[in-house]
């Protein structure tokens, strides 16, 4: 990050709000310490997030005392794009990874961190730490930048960008064993709790609002659910537990048999999806 | 485990997990030796492929796997559409996973020679290695290259995995032979080797041992994971820590953040920073948590020193009695890894540890044959090639030889346009003598000088055609600065030329040194505190950077005087440009010579519609914009 700092113009962090965002942001404040981390966070908006995603985010920045900029692509809230009228792969596209890039576009940020590990998919498990991105935004996996030692090369001309990702080689396990010991706040969603759900394609979708379509004399069940991740809420599943502390987190994710990216919609579709919507700008 | 998730349960795993240390390996050999294979093997024996993982492999494997259907693991790391397609690694892979024992972070890198970059990256972090070998096949180049870089980056633990044995029915006497033939090979690299014949196909002797080579009686690849010791001793070495970053919150917190090389560091120990020179106690070992009694290798800390100490980043904090040794000439090994080759003489931006600087390779000695470690005649290095050389760098920077510290030992080069790596090396030693005499901050130095006059010093660089109107507008400039008591000096490109730079023409070369001789003299003026006037046509983009870089941040004002080329043969003040025309002059900037705009200049002035007069005043509001003059 202190690499980043010294060698980018405009950097900024992107934040997600989901548990690695948290870990994130809180390693920038011991990274900078006692200074505040020299740069603003940017949520791309989706208006589609949990409810209480968007009041964590709102209370922590302010607890933190650190900027955030939050972005929310209009053209596609005026078009009525989202995840019900349109499908995942549409809305995700136009409210996630083009906001993305135009919220990029428009401060001008030479350089973005974000969340992402190597653990979690394996495209990813081939993307350097500092990843170069040309003025379309667009990631090359085959021409990328060798990264040797602690040398990262964080020199682009005008118009290029780097994504960094501190939490590179970061597994899940030690996401949560850093959360454990360093009290790191996160959504209470992690959490076990009764919800109102619905099932959709096999996912326990939870009604955060009244934008969700209910079949005629369909009546949301409450179950006791958490969310292994967390994205925009008709597009993340719920799984039933009993977990509601970081303890029985834990040991319930040492015990788990699929990984937690199973319940996203968006990595379905075809199993180089992930690598396609990396090159075309998503993080 | 199997706890009832209660928190003394956890505790007590969490607290395991984190006592466990970590071994980073990389696999590498030749292409479809099986190293990927191999790494899937690893993970799915260790139980770390999740069910709907797992789902997704058996489907991948019946569409592109090489196993006629059968689980095909080299397509859990294969992670890339172009590798799955082509069924080669292309990439470097991080993969992850733990026993009881150990932590472990692989490298899976690719066989093919075309992307030995790659391999290179993999192993440049890594402590041990697996070289893998195809027993059908023997030892390959790629064996020898990937052996040669493992030794070059100083990794000293290796694994020679004889792989594929079931097809060559498990025969000792085939593993014998490469062993012999191996052995042979990497006498002179210094490595500590284990044989271990092996199947990743069929796992045998990669997680425990097997009844099908009963002849073997060493340990499996796990065994020899879980147990090696790669413990560097960097904690007993002088301390060393690079500055990445001056942390200053507030005018009563000065830090320098930075992450340890080598060494512990406490309060009250004597340091010195260097290239600069300055000396000082350390006050305090700050981190969010809290300060620190003491700190060592690999902590990422704020260091508070006793005195106001002028440093910034690229700066290496060391233990006073046993300072780090600085050097701006230096004998190095350089792995290139760039489609253009290098050729001695060219300038590359080299960065090491936390600071860049410009360089040129001077001298290339030899490049190294993988083959037969033989060295060779070089006139310069192609793609994935191995040379000795010498560099030279426009800054003093702290080095060590890379066998004492990777952090400290290790650069990489950067292409000036691009900025893309096009290169990495190792410092061997530095071609100066006497490198360990105290060097002595100077006392009067730039900042005091300027302080006297009451300004920033600077460099206001004019950059234009002739005829644009730079010099008339550098008088006026200078002349409205004096009147504010400024202390400054014009450098003209006449004036210049008919002294110091006589010996010097119009041909590229020439007005490239051009350039040079004036910029180093416009930084001299600058480290005696004046506001320093440069009116030269200095055509190239890259002549202007090189000035740039030897200024401090801030200090190089490029001003473009944008006047277009019609209007300069207009006015044609000295009939240059008629001669040009007529043949008489050659190579003249805009007719014979190209002109490069500058790209991102810190101001352009267009003279078109207005008096040299009005420009000075524009450049003078800028200036007091930029606190570098009041009015
Ligand atoms: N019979 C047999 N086949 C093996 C064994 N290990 C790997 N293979 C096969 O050898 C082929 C190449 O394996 P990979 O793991 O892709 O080889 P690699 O070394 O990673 O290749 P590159 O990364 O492209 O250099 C595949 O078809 C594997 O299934 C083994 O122990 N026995
Ligand atoms: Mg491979």
């Amino acid at each position: 990050m202190r690499e980043v700092m010294a060698e980018a113009e405009n950097p900024v962090m992107l934040y997600s709000i989901g548990k690695d965002s948290s870990v994130m942001l809180h390693l920038a404040m011991k990274a900078f310490y006692p200074s505040k981390p020299p740069f603003p966070l940017l949520h791309v908006d989706t208006t589609w997030k949990f409810r209480e995603m968007i009041e964590f985010r709102d209370r922590r920045a302010a607890e933190l005392g650190v900027d955030l900029i939050v972005h929310i692509n209009q053209e596609g809230v005026s078009e009525g794009v989202g995840p019900f009228s349109h499908g995942s792969a549409v809305h995700t596209d136009i409210m996630k990874t083009q906001s993305l890039k135009q919220a990029l576009d428009k401060y001008k940020f030479d350089a973005a961190f974000g969340g992402a590990r190597r653990d979690e998919e394996k495209s990813r498990a081939k993307e350097r730490i500092f990843s170069f991105r040309n003025p379309q935004h667009r990631w090359d996996p085959k021409n990328q930048r060798p990264e040797l030692w602690h040398l990262y090369n964080g020199r682009v001309r005008a118009g290029e960008s780097m994504r960094v990702f501190p939490l590179s080689n970061w597994t899940d396990l030690d996401i949560w064993q850093y959360i454990y010991q360093e009290n790191i706040p996160i959504v209470p969603l992690y959490y076990a709790q009764s919800r109102p759900v619905v099932e959709r394609d096999g996912m326990l979708i939870m009604v955060d609002d009244d934008r969700i379509p209910l079949e005629a004399g369909e009546v949301p069940e409450e179950k006791v659910v958490r969310f292994r991740t967390l994205g925009c809420y008709p597009l993340t599943g719920a799984i039933e537990s009993r977990a509601d502390n970081l303890a029985t987190i834990i040991e319930e994710m040492l015990v788990a048999r699929t990984s937690e990216r199973e319940g996203r919609a968006i990595d379905k579709d075809g199993s180089a999806s992930m690598e396609k919507k990396k090159q075309e700008g998503y993080f | 485990m199997n706890s009832t998730g209660s928190p003394a349960d956890i505790e007590g795993y969490l607290e395991d997990q984190a006592s466990k240390t970590t071994l980073r390996f990389l696999t590498c050999g030749s292409v479809d030796d099986g190293k990927s294979t191999l790494i899937g093997r690893l993970l799915y024996d260790s139980k770390l492929i999740f069910e709907d993982q797992l789902a997704a492999l058996e489907a991948d494997s019946r569409r592109q796997g090489t196993q006629g259907g059968e689980i095909d693991l080299a397509l859990l790391v294969d992670g890339l559409a172009a590798e799955r397609e082509q069924g080669i690694t292309i990439d470097v892979a991080y993969r992850f996973f733990a026993t009881d024992k150990r932590k472990f972070v692989v490298a899976d890198t690719p066989g093919h020679e075309q992307y030995t970059r790659n391999m290179a990256t993999g192993a440049s972090n890594a402590e041990a290695a697996i070289i893998l070998i195809d027993a059908r096949k023997g030892v390959l180049t790629q064996t020898r290259r990937h052996s040669y870089i493992v030794s070059l980056f100083g990794i000293k633990e290796v694994v020679l995995a004889i792989n594929k044995m079931d097809l060559v029915d498990y025969d000792e006497k085939v593993f014998a032979r490469i062993v012999d033939e191996y052995r042979h090979f990497a006498a002179g690299l210094g490595l500590t080797i284990t044989n271990i014949p092996m199947s990743a196909l069929n796992g045998a002797n990669v997680m425990g041992g097997s009844d099908l080579m009963p002849w073997y009686d060493g340990p499996s690849l796990l065994e020899w994971l879980e147990t090696v010791d790669v413990s560097g001793g960097l904690d007993e070495d002088p301390f060393r820590m690079p500055v990445q970053w001056v942390n200053r919150p507030n005018l009563d917190f000065r830090g320098f953040s930075g992450t340890i090389a080598s060494g512990r560091v406490e309060p009250g120990l004597e340091v010195q920073l260097l290239p600069s020179g300055a000396r000082s106690r350390v006050a305090r070992v700050v981190t969010f948590d809290g300060d620190l009694p003491t700190a060592g290798p690999g902590e990422a800390v704020t260091i508070v020193l006793e005195d106001e100490v002028d440093a910034s980043r690229g700066e290496v904090i060391c233990a006073a009695d046993d300072p780090i040794d600085t050097s701006d000439q230096l004998a190095v090994h350089i792995l290139w890894m760039d489609e253009h080759e290098l050729y001695p003489g060219r300038q590359y931006y080299l960065k090491t540890a936390t600071k860049t600087v410009p360089c040129v390779v001077t001298e290339l000695k030899h490049k190294i044959n993988v083959n037969t470690m033989e060295h060779q005649p070089a006139r310069r290095l192609e793609l994935n090639e191995v040379g000795v050389g010498n560099l030279s760098l426009s800054d003093r920077v702290a080095f060590t030889r890379y066998g004492n510290n990777r952090e400290l030992g290790s650069f990489i080069l950067m292409d000036r346009q691009s900025f893309a790596t096009v290169g990495v090396g190792l410092f061997d030693f530095s071609l100066r003598r006497a490198e360990n005499v105290v060097w002595q901050a100077l006392t009067v130095d730039k900042f005091s000088r300027s302080e006297i006059k009451h300004q920033k010093p600077c460099v206001i660089w004019l950059t234009g055609l002739s005829g644009s109107g730079k010099s008339t507008i550098a008088n006026v400039l200078e002349n409205r600065l004096h009147d504010l008591h400024r202390h400054t000096y014009v450098l003209d490109g006449d004036n210049v030329r008919h002294g110091l730079n006589r010996d010097l023409g119009f041909t590229e070369a020439d007005r490239v040194e051009n350039i040079r001789r004036v910029g180093e003299t416009a930084k001299l003026m600058v480290d005696a505190g004046l506001i320093t006037i440069v009116s030269f046509i200095s055509p190239y983009v890259t002549e202007r950077r090189m000035v740039r870089d030897l200024l401090e941040d801030g200090e190089f004002i490029e001003v473009f005087v944008d006047t277009p080329l019609e209007i300069c043969e207009q006015r044609d003040p000295k009939g240059l440009y008629r001669k040009a025309r007529a043949g008489e002059i050659k190579n003249f900037t805009g007719i014979g010579s190209e002109y490069q705009a500058p790209e991102n200049p810190e101001y352009v002035l267009s003279t078109v519609d207005q008096t040299a007069e009005e420009s000075a005043e524009q450049l003078l509001k800028f200036l007091a914009d930029r606190d570098i003059v009041q009015r």
